[in-house]
């Protein structure tokens, strides 16, 4: 995808959004990809971490709306603790999914769950799955 | 010093084996711990949005409750607990006006401002008991089981709240080597096992569950050591569906570290309710002939 930086296609709303969420600043970033090798999920993924990354310094909310990086982050970490600009990236993965359940949007559906995976899960599962994929 | 130890949701519940084996093996070494007479759901993951504070107040009303009983530390088992207690700790030590946000918001409670320490119980048995002690009352030593630990994410990220510095796994390794166990050296300690994701895939599909798996079995480790139920839940008990859709060759059970510590210390085995780890569990203990049963 090519992408001119020109004021059509950045959007500083959404950029601000992001790091206001996450507390964060994607512009930090410098497009290593140290974040994509660090990823137990990126194999998984639609687009890798560092084009996410990339994609939210521009603030392409839309474009990243129906993609499943952030939905298939496991919050690991493993990115946070060795990107070399000190970006938590976790943190930004965090805040696109914010941006998406703050919409009342739900990515799992409890209801749907069969009634035997409820039985088998651990608690910790579904505190924590419910509380990351669900709005 | 009082320490305090909170248990959380799972360990009363699906991961009682974690909790009994550990109470099990404290007592035997002679250590008093005294579980907090009220405590709630500790969010199992720390919230990571800049602007979310109210998902803080479960593990902060927490740590308020262990600090209003003058407790010096509260001791965790549980990885995701740790992590969620430790973090929301280091914010209420850190962050003066979001600390002052939530203590005016729990107006119903005392101020806090991170006086009490969390730690994980491996901490506990390093600082509080030590290695050369636990030796002393080892019983059953587990010789020729080759085990390697299995920290996964929680008990060492981020840095900051980490029980010991990244890419160390020397609590748990000094512990499996001091009930006498083959400690293998694993380079994928640290891989996530797909955590929460598991309620995201079919099941049997989670590929960062089955790589973990696959990394151990080619290291030539028997068994791994945990203290994470969901690591326990995504390592240990999804095994045949990976086996069944060609993801795994070798099996690998897991146990928690507490188990392995407590028939070490030749604690009564239904203490250590084998029973609720995988099957492949209590094959691979019966076949290195450790006794499983009373």
């Amino acid at each position: 995808m090519t992408l001119p930086i020109n004021a059509q296609n950045v959007s500083i709303v959404s950029i601000e959004k992001i790091n206001k969420l996450s507390g964060e600043n994607v512009k930090l970033c410098m497009q290593c990809g140290t974040c994509t090798a660090s990823c137990p999920m990126a194999d998984e993924m639609d687009f890798y971490p560092r084009k996410v990354m990339h994609m939210s310094q521009f603030g392409l909310l839309s474009e990243m709306e129906d993609i499943n990086t952030y939905w298939k982050c496991a919050s690991c970490h493993s990115c946070s603790v060795r990107c070399p600009r000190g970006i938590d990236i976790a943190k930004v993965m965090e805040a696109l999914r914010q941006l998406v359940l703050r919409t009342s949007k739900n990515y799992i559906e409890p209801s749907e769950m069969p009634a035997e995976q409820i039985r088998e899960l651990p608690q910790i599962a579904m505190v924590a799955g419910f509380r990351k994929l669900t709005s | 010093m009082k320490i305090s130890y909170y248990p959380g949701c799972t360990l009363k519940l699906k991961a009682k084996n974690l909790e009994l084996a550990a109470l099990a093996s404290l007592q035997a070494l002679g250590i008093d711990v005294e579980e907090m007479d009220r405590w709630n759901c500790c969010g199992a993951v720390y919230s990571l949005t800049d602007d979310d504070l109210i998902h803080h107040i479960g593990p902060v009303r927490n740590l308020v409750r262990a600090k209003e009983r003058g407790a010096d530390k509260l001791v965790t088992l549980c990885s995701m607990c740790y992590n969620t207690l430790a973090r929301a700790n280091q914010l209420m030590r850190k962050d003066a006006t979001k600390r002052d946000t939530i203590n005016r918001f729990m107006d119903d409670e005392i101020d806090y401002a991170g006086e009490v320490d969390v730690i994980h119980f491996l901490t506990l048995l390093d600082e509080q008991v030590g290695w050369d002690a636990i030796k002393k009352k080892v019983k059953k030593p587990l010789t020729g089981l080759k085990v390697a630990p299995y920290y996964g994410c929680t008990l060492q990220r981020p840095q900051a709240v980490g029980i010991e510095p990244m890419g160390s796994f020397s609590l748990m390794t000094k512990l499996l080597e001091t009930i006498g166990a083959t400690v293998v050296p694993f380079y994928s300690a640290d891989k996530c096992c797909g955590s929460y994701q598991v309620l995201n895939v079919e099941a049997g599909e989670n590929e960062a569950a089955a790589n973990v798996i696959n990394a151990a079995a080619s290291a030539g480790i028997e068994a791994l050591a945990t203290s994470c139920p969901l690591c326990e839940y995504n390592l240990g008990k999804q095994q045949d569906q990976f086996m069944a859709k060609g993801k795994i060759t070798a099996s690998v059970p897991t146990f928690y570290f507490t188990q392995l510590l407590a028939m070490a210390l030749g604690v009564d085995p239904e203490a250590c309710h084998f029973e609720l780890n995988d099957k492949k569990a209590v094959q691979l203990l019966e076949a290195k002939k450790f006794q499983v049963a009373a």
